[in-house]
């Protein structure tokens, strides 16, 4: 029989996944400014490929297809992995990376609402892991480089050739973070390295602009009440916090922390990936204290650890932590005193 | 103007109210049969029919006799003939019938001899034992009996709330009532306030609801109450929620398992003043209220209902629209379904929404939980409900009461924002009634466990006791037969052992319930009915009929009836 | 060498002294385990277990001699329990062992002779009643053992099914409907 209440909110899942993906667009459209059309066939191939596994693996688990393929969760998860990888890649790398996301680090866990780690992270982690060479090698920004037209780099993605004359280092080079500490081995003082051509305003060149898009669009998400300013607030906080700590220390050595915070992946983490709910506490301390400390966790392993950028770690290591943090965060409910049983 | 305090959460559902409240409070006609359960109170244990089938009463005469401390009178609401005291649908979420008195009213509504007293003569416990027998009970849907709240015990009471804020959707009964006799509310809060000795009252009215605020501060303003206060509060679901009221009103916030009384304030409905001020100086019991007719209707409004009336007839006088499929008694947040259009107005039922596919359509499937806290944003009750769901989910009750389950005012407004749709508070419902079963299989184990111990005891006594007397007795025998043996021989008959006795007797036993068994299967054979080859179909009916009231009494007189007490 | 020899044996002497103080210091009185399953037992004292009671039974199944399957009354939720709480697995009902619905006895008062042999049976003195006088049940105390139907001379005990009411009735569990019927 029915049960009250017998009216609900016109909201879903699909709707709100929806807007998430509406809010990765400013960025979309500055990457593509920056770095040419690429990212859109890799987000393509990403979104095909999710939208695939997904059906399949439904299928075998025996679960209803179109409730779940029109949630927009396969979709995200896609999006925000191409966007994590380099977009000038072998065609295999997105799709190798999409399978295991959606696949094993979604569906073996019990799917939608039951993972307990990012799928993307862990898509990420992968490929990382797998084909370190790919996953280092980034499209050089507007004006730096050798630039490629969009049927160039269809050709690449797809065939594995580059135009005659055009090696790959011509049109690739490390990302910025790696830059840094390549030139930070050299002995080179931070002041030095920053007057290198990869570098803009604050950080690199290029990539400090599709941090932007990313602020804009998690602003937007924070208007539109899907996220809540805990995660990103105390994320960046934790990364601007531990790597303030270094750079008072020694300011030859550390570069400012706001450089940290337009580099690599740190907005799109503060606003798109930790932020996922499902892999996030859910009390307003547990957020806090989360996120915090994936900024120090990040720091730590961006400039002490051996890879490129220490997002995708950070959240999974933090996603580790998520049930014990929600257990003892738990708010004081109404009508009792704080720490009362 | 008070400071006002903030409660958690919240939701602004369409409020619907303005469909119901062009029209004044309308009277109801007399239906041609009212149906009135005797158990219209919360908690404690149903009424004693105070009637017989066939009797004729008077408007405002007692039907149901309160019994237990947590109880309150049920009335006639008409005069009449009582045609069935029997098992009746009643508007409960279970659909199971419950014991109901019929009445066929005779038209001339004959009221009981009645008058009013003036409650400043009375001696309070006389003045709460008039509320109990005038069946006052709470009408802001909880009803509980008001008059066990009506005492201010070791807590000296400072504020009364009288509740008019009216949250839920669709509701305007309340709304309505202070609109129109908002004197007699004043008049009921003054009784109350008397009653309680509380220092200040305060009429919480959500601020979307101009008209009934201005009559309310007039009616204070005319008696010239210097301790009464309406106060407009923000318009929010469940701002009418008794302790998020009294949060918003005095910033005290009363968690779950403590009364408010304890932290000194109570908390009424506006209606219940209303029904209080009858009661008391009028002499009225509460034989009807106010019901809100509205949704899939022509002409949604006010009536005053008397209780009992079946909802279907009442619901005509709208003007039901052909698409309806049911009744939602009370509000589309709390409501619960109605089993049958054909049971009674009772004195919870503050609305009847008429329902339809169109107007309620049925919620999407639900999907897995993505834990994305909105229900954690809008519960008034600081709960997590996304951890709740999780552990009622999984039957993990104990995980769930620790997550404070019973915290949990089932209001609705988790499920309302659900973007995955999924029915929270079923949820909730389920673990919760889950968990008091399970409590009370363990008070019965408990119970079991401890008779059981205290028979083991008694056995292991009395095989105690037997065995020293037999001892004693042998003692005895002993000393007699070293008494014998110096003594000259006795006679060889006299020393047959003692013990002996107790294994002839057996025998006689056996007999006595052999002759006994005989006995009862004679007597088994004689109730059965004899003779009864030669008679004519007519006669053979009334046999029938009267095995089968026999079997029916038998039936009411079955141990179990009435046992279970609820938590 | 000698010193890794001397700080394991100091170790092993120290860790030894405050175990050997522990048994001392928490010793718990009784064996707790035994009341921990007879917590968990229905107490219907029917001996379906094939134990003169709950705690019989209970004592059986803390020495390991009986298996925790062997109690209708408690349900297949009640193995569950025992098996939490022993950590062993789950061990379904055997056959003829399956659970009944709770009922409580009735005494057909026409027939009953007044033997009081039904009243000898009752583990839990839940019949009322003296020699040659009619017998009654006091239903709420009645565990449902059926204890007192076989020794009953004229079989005027009746088990009756405990019904839903309005009183005792639960919400049901949502029906989740999102997986294809099966």
């Amino acid at each position: 029989m029915l049960s009250s209440p017998f009216i609900t909110k016109p909201s879903s899942v699909s709707a709100i996944m929806l807007r998430v993906l509406l809010a990765l667009l400013p960025a979309v459209a500055l990457y593509v400014w920056y770095y040419g059309p690429a990212i859109l066939v890799s987000m393509t191939l990403a979104s095909l490929t999710a939208l695939g596994t997904e059906a399949i693996m439904l299928k075998l688990r025996d679960r209803p297809l179109k409730p779940f393929l029109s949630d927009n969760t396969a979709l995200l998860t896609a999006w925000l992995l191409a966007l994590s990888i380099p977009p000038l890649a072998p065609w295999w790398l997105i799709v190798v990376g999409t399978a295991f996301a959606i696949s094993v680090a979604k569906h073996l866990y019990g799917g939608m609402g039951n993972n307990p780690f990012n799928p993307a992270m862990v898509g990420y982690a992968v490929l990382i892991v797998s084909f370190p060479v790919q996953m280092t090698h980034w499209l050089s920004p507007l004006g730096l480089g050798a630039g490629l037209g969009f049927g160039e780099q269809l050709q690449y993605i797809f065939a594995g050739t580059l135009p005659p004359g055009i090696t790959f280092d011509a049109v690739t080079m490390a990302t910025p973070l790696d830059t840094l500490k390549t030139q930070l081995h050299l002995d080179h003082a931070v002041t030095q390295i920053m007057q290198m051509p990869i570098y803009g305003y604050l950080a690199g060149k290029g990539s400090e602009m599709v941090a932007l898009g990313f602020l804009v669009g998690g602003i937007y998400l924070l208007f539109a009440r899907i996220i809540t300013w805990h995660i990103p607030l105390a994320f960046i906080g934790g990364l601007l916090l531990t790597a303030e700590v270094f750079h008072l220390v020694d300011p030859a050595h550390y570069v400012s922390p706001l450089f940290h915070v337009v580099s690599g992946a740190s907005m799109i983490g503060a606003f798109f990936i930790l932020t996922d709910p499902v892999t996030s506490p859910t009390t307003p301390r547990g957020k806090l204290i989360f996120a915090a400390s994936a900024g120090f966790i990040t720091y730590i392993i961006r400039v002490f650890g051996g890879y490129p950028d220490g997002i995708a770690f950070a959240t999974l290591l933090m996603n580790i932590g998520v049930p014990i943090i929600d257990a003892y965060t738990q708010p004081k409910v109404f009508g009792r005193k704080k720490g009362q049983p | 103007m008070s400071k006002l305090y903030h409660f958690h959460g919240g939701v602004h559902p369409p409020a619907n109210k303005t469909q119901s409240t062009q029209t004044p409070i309308a009277q109801a006609a007399m239906p041609p049969r009212l149906v009135i359960p005797l158990h219209q109170h919360a908690g404690g244990t149903a009424t004693r029919p105070a009637v017989k089938v066939g009797d004729r009463v008077l408007k405002g005469q007692v039907i149901g006799l309160p019994e237990g401390r947590i109880s309150s009178a049920v009335h006639a609401s008409t005069s009449g003939t009582v045609t069935a005291i029997d098992l009746q649908p009643v508007a409960h979420p279970s659909g199971l019938p419950a014991l109901c008195v019929t009445l066929i009213p005779d038209g001339k509504d004959e009221w009981i001899e009645h008058h009013g007293t003036d409650y400043r003569e009375l001696p309070h416990a006389d003045l709460r034992h008039l509320l109990r027998m005038a069946g006052i009970v709470g009408l802001g849907g909880a009803v509980f009996p008001s008059d066990l709240k009506l005492h201010s015990g070791q807590q000296r009471i400072k504020t009364l709330v009288l509740n008019g804020a009216e949250c839920e959707p669709y509701i305007t009964c309340d709304d309505m009532l202070m609109r129109e006799r908002a004197a007699e509310i004043v008049r009921g809060a003054e009784i109350m306030c008397a009653l309680l000795q509380a220092e200040v009252v305060l009429v919480g009215i959500e601020d979307n609801k101009p008209q009934a605020i201005a009559t309310m501060q007039q009616a204070v303003a005319t008696g010239q109450h210097e301790n009464i206060r309406v106060v407009a509060v923000p318009t929010i679901y469940p701002g009418g929620g008794a302790k998020q009221l009294i949060r918003v009103l005095t910033g005290i916030e009363v968690p779950y398992g403590v009364r408010a009384s304890e932290m000194g304030v109570q908390c009424f409905n506006v209606g219940t003043a209303y029904s209080v001020c009858r009661a008391i100086a009028h002499g009225e019991p509460l034989l009807s209220r106010i019901v809100t007719i509205t949704g899939n209707v022509q002409r949604p409004q006010n009536f005053e209902v008397l209780l009992g009336t079946p909802i279907a007839e009442l619901a005509a006088q709208a003007g039901t629209k052909p698409d309806t499929t049911g009744y939602i008694m009370g509000g589309p947040m709390m409501g619960v379904p109605v089993p049958s259009a054909q049971a009674g107005v009772i004195k919870a039922t503050n609305c009847l929404i008429a329902s339809s596919p169109a107007l309620f359509p049925p919620a999407p499937p639900a999907l897995p939980c993505i834990r994305c806290t909105r229900c954690a944003e809008v519960c008034p009750a600081d709960l997590q409900p996304q951890e709740l769901y999780w552990f009622a989910k999984a039957r993990e009750l104990g995980k769930a009461q620790e997550y404070h389950l019973f915290d949990c005012i089932e209001c609705g407004a988790c499920s309302y924002v659900c973007p995955s749709h999924i029915p929270l508070v079923q949820y909730y419902r389920f673990a919760k009634s889950e968990i008091w079963a399970h409590e009370q299989e363990k008070n019965a184990a408990d119970l079991a466990r401890e008779r059981h111990e205290f028979r083991q005891e008694r056995l292991e006594r009395d095989k105690r006791e037997r065995a020293e007397k037999l001892a004693q007795k042998e003692r005895a025998a002993a000393a007699a037969k070293a008494a014998a043996a110096a003594a000259p021989p006795a006679p060889a008959g006299d020393s047959a052992p003692p013990a002996a006795p107790a294994q002839p007797a057996a025998d006689p036993a056996q007999a006595l319930i052999q002759a006994a068994i005989e006995r009862a299967k004679a007597q088994a054979a004689l109730s059965k009915p004899k003779n009864t080859e030669n008679l004519t179909p007519q006669q053979r009916a009334e046999i029938a009929e009267i095995e089968a009231r026999r079997a029916k009494i038998r039936e009411i007189a079955r141990p179990d009836n009435g046992q279970n007490e609820g938590p | 060498m000698m010193t890794a020899l001397f700080v394991m044996a100091g170790i092993a002497i120290v860790l030894g002294a405050a175990l050997g103080f522990s048994a001392i210091r928490f010793r718990v009185e009784g064996n707790p385990l035994v009341s921990k399953i007879d917590a968990v037992l229905p107490q219907t004292q029917c001996g379906q277990c094939g134990y003169p009671g709950c705690k019989p039974y209970a004592t059986a199944i803390a020495s390991g001699e009986a298996d925790i399957n062997k109690c209708p009354p408690g349900g297949e939720e009640g193995i569950h329990k025992l098996a939490e709480l022993l950590g062993v697995e789950f061990k379904p009902f055997g056959e003829g062992t399956q659970p009944k619905a709770k009922a409580v006895a009735f005494i057909d008062e026409n027939v009953c002779i007044g033997c009081t042999l039904c009243l000898q049976a009752c583990p839990v003195d839940a019949i009322v009643g003296a020699a040659k006088q009619m017998h009654t049940i006091i239903a709420p105390e009645c565990t449902g053992c059926e204890l007192c139907i076989a020794p009953c001379p004229v079989d005027c005990i009746d088990m009756i099914p405990l019904e839903e009411n309005i009183d005792n009735w639960k919400w049901r569990y949502p029906v989740y409907a999102l997986t294809p019927a099966q």
